[in-house]
């Protein structure tokens, strides 16, 4: 059963391209079906004659047919003379038969006809075998307008620029849809720009054409999917432990409405019960009995709202450093970060000072990509507001961030209570704060972060975050695409097993979808794939182009403040995206300058803290990497020892 | 390991009897056992004998034997040691230079006869007959969907089971399958406790994790164990010790063996005595780079200045096949010994022995500064 469906929902374009065989065709499809069964039986070979027919060689012979006999005499004497003047003929057959019946077999109009084609539309001609032979010349222009997308589009408005030459390229772009906007079809690859679209036009082609466009541009796609919608962000959130992450975003959420009051009033009494009351908030986001009768975040928690201009996914990640690798697989999920600190006198010291998760999980995120930064002063309520203390942090947090990489313009300082709910959503009220502060609220500065651009044109990759089994068959994973566009239907590969899977859905934030981007959280429902052979830290990628599979790399680290040197053998835990892996460093290569990059030292015996260099991973199995400049999201590292962050890495090599 | 007989003279050539007692005491004799010794045991061998009429019939003897060893084979996991090689004493079953596998036995004498027995291999047979062990330990290294059950003795830590488990993270309104999957994992590591752990030889049982994993199954398998009414489990509660270790992988036993608690009641067993030697390795390196160096050549120019003040070294080195580079190493440790110099021989069924075993299997502390064996290193590694 599950097989007809799939057969009847394979786009056989898709599934064949790149494919010189028939893939997965059977000898015995052809052969060895009883008459009696032949009705039964879904015919691959027929199928897929019905969906090519307009390209096929058959129609061709179809016109020979039409001819009389004399007729097709003159045209092979026709076809032969041409042949013989031009020598090779760089028109299709097809298309010089067409030629020379409607120039009524004269063979020098033939001939002149097919220089001035060739003359004045030299960038057409490879054009003109994309297009369906059959089609007459002065169908061209409807017909590409269909089949093909904008890059390929500039080659239309040449046909038009051949009437009106003073056009420039950009120009003729729009002239051309204007052109074309009589033919309902052609909307389809313009409407990406921002224009909604009207939905009217051809509905049922669209979806087709839609998907076809997918595996040719992505971005027209993307555009078109999301062009209209606010931007999506995804903000991780960060600090040491008691910093009051959750109860900060809990009381976010709260006054942007995200929970119901209902809920809200459960909590505080279910709180106020197991004596906690200041937990209220955080219980929002820490949903499981674990984490409320600890009162400590422990696997990173997600909740979507909605500003003026974005929608911002959050990701509560642990403070606390024994779930650091929880909070490594949640920030190399975001684009942006938020950090929280304590203001009160001595917690701020305890977590920013060494051994606090303050500056490890600030080194970590910015590591991870995070280039942007809020940072969210908290619990200001309990030095009143003082703004000697404000400034007292931020200023050494403005050196530390600087330090660790964050330019200036990009970090934003704001004083806030969690618990009081002051300076969130709306200016403060409170006076002592009044008085010195006149700079946004929390929700202002997260609804200025600019979103990042989506790498949708680039190959598709997955990271796989968790694996669970979800409603119906199969099972779901969730994670990230880091890179490219995934449809449903689309075949998968899961490295680095390298074992071949299906999508079967898709989901985004829980709402269904048929195609996903680069930069969303999805959920993904896999079939033809056991789930023991998917596991966390997986990735996926299509059959065209696998991502790389290995366990030695080579990469540039940059060495945080460690207490022992690293030295070659020194065994480390290895974080890559949610992957945790055993590793060793098998072989300094060279240290570097940190601040130039220069080399050096050739094959130091150790490094040190705060030194940059070219190391030799070897990992205990084999995992899917990519080189960093080929795949930002994928070629980052992060080595671990004994719970504490030793270094950042970047993979510039792969060793196979 | 009992000596029975042994007999050296004064060139180093000489003949040594020994009983192994415990599982452990074959990865002794597999440390002292090297290609070309000639091995004397008794064995089983199926002996063709063909009548007179020219029917022939197999049949297994025992019998003494003498090989000289070509190869050698341990396994770790059940700590069994084989060793081919041809017959060199003749007798009614076997011809000479006929091939043997000898599988040495618990409890059966064997006969080790070497052309040289050098310092290293009588240190080696000095500790495996020191009847005063110090406790074994079994270790429970764990984290969420990640644990393995090891057996710590005082020269191998043996991986017991590794239990690899996939465990649903935990999201909104089904939390159902994240608990089901931890508890399945706590049974799981329950069980490969309860089949691996032998609660009488076992002194105490170590359980290292990071978070709260480890007193959450804990927990569990005491309720189990109630519920079940494993009386095994139960008798042995005080057995058991919770530590803190940053994660589940092998290498962070490292971690658990420094722990202040867990020192207090291993007292000092070689394997935490060779993590801390590490550990004060990697601190010299760090303070005083120019006082801590590894790698063969470095060691040796140390050496030749008598500067080394410990010595950090593999076993994996003397089962070199080489036997010039093993009398090379054989060497070093001979003159560090001279020079007052203190020589750890690192296991390399240890953690901290893998480590090293990374580290070229060989590194020093040394007594004074020696900044021009630095720069040394620059010049040849350069040109």
């Amino acid at each position: 059963m599950a097989r007809h469906r799939d057969i009847r929902n394979m786009d056989y374009e898709d599934e064949y391209d790149g494919y010189d065989d028939i893939y997965g065709h059977s000898v015995d499809d052809d052969y060895y079906i009883s008459p009696s069964n032949r009705q039964f039986i879904y015919n691959r070979e027929n199928s897929r004659d019905s969906r090519f027919e307009h390209e096929d060689d058959i129609q061709e012979v179809d016109e020979f047919d039409e001819l009389s006999d004399t007729d097709k005499a003159k045209l092979n004497s026709c076809i032969d003379q041409v042949k013989d003047t031009l020598g090779h003929v760089g028109v299709p057959k097809s298309q010089l038969v067409n030629l020379i019946l409607t120039n009524k077999f004269n063979v020098e109009l033939v001939i002149n006809a097919i220089l001035e084609n060739s003359k004045s539309n030299p960038a057409a001609k490879d054009k003109v075998q994309l297009v369906p032979p059959t089609l007459a010349t002065a169908k061209v222009v409807a017909s590409t307008a269909t089949a093909t997308n904008v890059v390929k589009g500039f080659d239309l408005p040449q046909e038009v620029n051949q009437q009106r030459n003073a056009e420039t390229p950009q120009k003729g772009l729009d002239f051309s849809f204007k052109f074309n906007s009589g033919s309902p079809r052609s909307q389809s690859p313009a409407s990406g720009r921002g224009t909604p679209v009207s939905g009217t036009s051809a509905e049922g082609e669209e979806p087709r054409v839609g998907r076809r466009e997918a595996k040719i541009d992505p971005e027209i796609q993307y555009r078109k999917e999301r062009g209209n919608g606010k931007e999506h962000l995804y903000m991780v959130v960060i600090g040491h432990v008691d910093a009051g992450k959750s109860t900060l975003m809990g009381r976010l959420l709260c006054e942007l409405g995200q929970v119901n009051k209902k809920t809200m009033h459960k909590y505080e009494q279910d709180s106020k019960k197991v004596g906690k009351q200041s937990f209220m908030y955080a219980w929002v986001l820490d949903e499981t009995g674990e984490e409320r009768n600890r009162g400590i975040t422990m696997d990173v928690g997600r909740f979507l709202f909605e500003t003026k201009s974005k929608q911002v996914t959050l990701l509560d990640a642990p403070g606390h450093k024994d779930f650091i690798p929880n909070m490594i697989s949640g920030a190399a999920q975001a684009d942006v970060g938020l950090l929280v600190v304590d203001a009160t006198r001595g917690e701020f010291e305890t977590g920013f000072d060494l051994g606090g998760q303050t500056r490890e999980h600030a080194f970590l995120v910015r590591s991870l990509g995070v280039n942007q930064l809020a940072v969210a002063i908290n619990k200001l309520d309990t030095v009143s507001w003082s703004q000697d203390r404000f400034e007292e942090i931020l200023q050494k947090l403005k050196s530390f961030l600087k330090q660790a990489g964050f330019k200036e313009s990009d970090v934003t300082f704001v004083p806030c209570s969690g618990l009081t709910g002051q300076n969130l959503i709306k200016a403060p009220t409170e006076n002592e704060l009044l008085r010195w502060y006149n700079g946004p609220c929390l929700i202002d500065v997260i609804d200025k972060f600019r979103s990042p651009s989506r790498p949708v044109t680039k190959p598709f990759r997955f990271s796989i975050n968790d694996v669970f089994k979800g409603t119906g068959s199969g099972f779901c994973v969730d994670g990230r695409i880091e890179t490219g566009v995934v449809n449903i239907g689309d075949k998968v590969l899961v490295c680095p097993n390298r074992e071949q899977a299906n999508v079967k859905s898709l989901s985004v934030d829980e709402s269904p979808k048929t195609v996903a981007f680069a930069g969303d959280q999805a959920t993904i429902t896999l079939a033809g794939i056991d789930m023991q052979n998917v596991s966390i830290g997986n990735i996926l990628c299509h059959l065209q182009t696998p991502v790389p599979v290995s366990n030695k790399f080579e990469a540039r680290i940059v060495v945080f403040n460690i207490s022992l040197p690293i030295t070659k053998g020194y065994s480390i835990i290895l974080h890559h995206q949610s992957l945790v892996e055993p590793a060793v460093v098998s072989k300094l290569t060279s240290q570097l300058n940190k601040s130039t990059g220069e080399l050096q030292k050739k094959h130091p015996r150790f490094l040190t803290k705060n030194s940059s260099a070219i190391v030799e991973i070897t990992v205990s199995k084999l995992i899917a990497l990519e080189v960093y400049s080929d795949c930002k999201e994928l070629g980052r590292v992060m080595l671990r020892v004994g719970g504490v962050t030793i270094a950042a890495g970047l993979i510039t090599r792969i060793i196979l | 390991m009992k000596l029975i007989h042994k007999e050296i003279d004064k060139g180093g050539q000489g003949v040594v009897t020994l009983i192994p007692e415990e599982p452990e005491d074959m990865w002794h004799a597999y440390n002292l056992i090297t290609e070309g010794d000639a091995v004397k045991s008794s064995t089983i061998r199926k002996v063709q004998s063909e009548s007179s009429t020219g029917s022939s019939t197999s049949n297994r003897v025992r019998t003494i034997l003498t090989i000289t060893v070509e190869s050698i084979d341990f396994d770790t996991q059940a700590c069994m040691l084989r060793l081919k090689g041809r017959n060199i004493e003749e007798n009614q079953y076997v011809k000479m230079g006929a091939y043997h596998t000898l599988d040495l036995e618990l409890n059966r004498k064997f006969t080790l006869r070497k052309p040289e027995w050098d310092s290293v291999t009588l240190e080696r047979i000095e500790m495996a007959c020191d009847p005063t062990k110090s406790a074994d330990v079994a270790s429970v290294i764990m984290q969420e969907g990640l644990a393995y059950v090891c057996l710590i003795t005082s020269s191998m830590t043996l991986v017991r089971a590794k239990i690899d488990v996939n465990i649903p993270r935990k999201r909104k309104g089904f939390a159902q399958q994240h608990e089901k999957g931890l508890t399945k994992f706590y049974e799981q590591v329950m069980q490969a406790i309860l089949r691996h752990i032998d609660f009488d030889v076992v002194k105490c049982i170590l359980i290292a994790s990071p978070g709260f994993v480890r007193d959450q199954f804990f927990e569990y398998m005491f309720q189990m164990a109630v519920k079940l009414d494993n009386k095994l489990l139960l008798e042995n509660k005080s057995k058991f010790m919770l530590v803190h270790a940053s994660s589940g992988f092998k290498h962070s036993l490292k971690e658990v063996l420094q722990d202040p608690a867990v020192i207090v009641k291993m007292s000092d067993t070689k394997a935490a005595g060779e993590v801390k030697a590490l550990e004060q390795f990697y601190t010299t390196l760090q303070c005083e780079p120019a006082k801590a160096f590894y790698g063969k050549k470095h060691i040796e120019i140390a050496n030749e200045a008598q500067a080394i003040e410990m010595l950090l070294i593999s076993d994996k080195l003397f089962r070199c096949e080489d036997v010039k580079l093993r009398k090379e190493y054989v060497h070093i440790v001979d003159t560090v010994r001279e020079s007052g110099g203190d020589v750890r021989i690192f296991s390399s069924m240890h953690v901290s022995g893998e480590q090293l075993e990374q580290l070229t299997g060989i590194a020093a502390i040394l007594r004074f500064p020696m900044p021009e064996l630095e720069e040394d290193s620059d010049d040849e590694e350069n040109s």
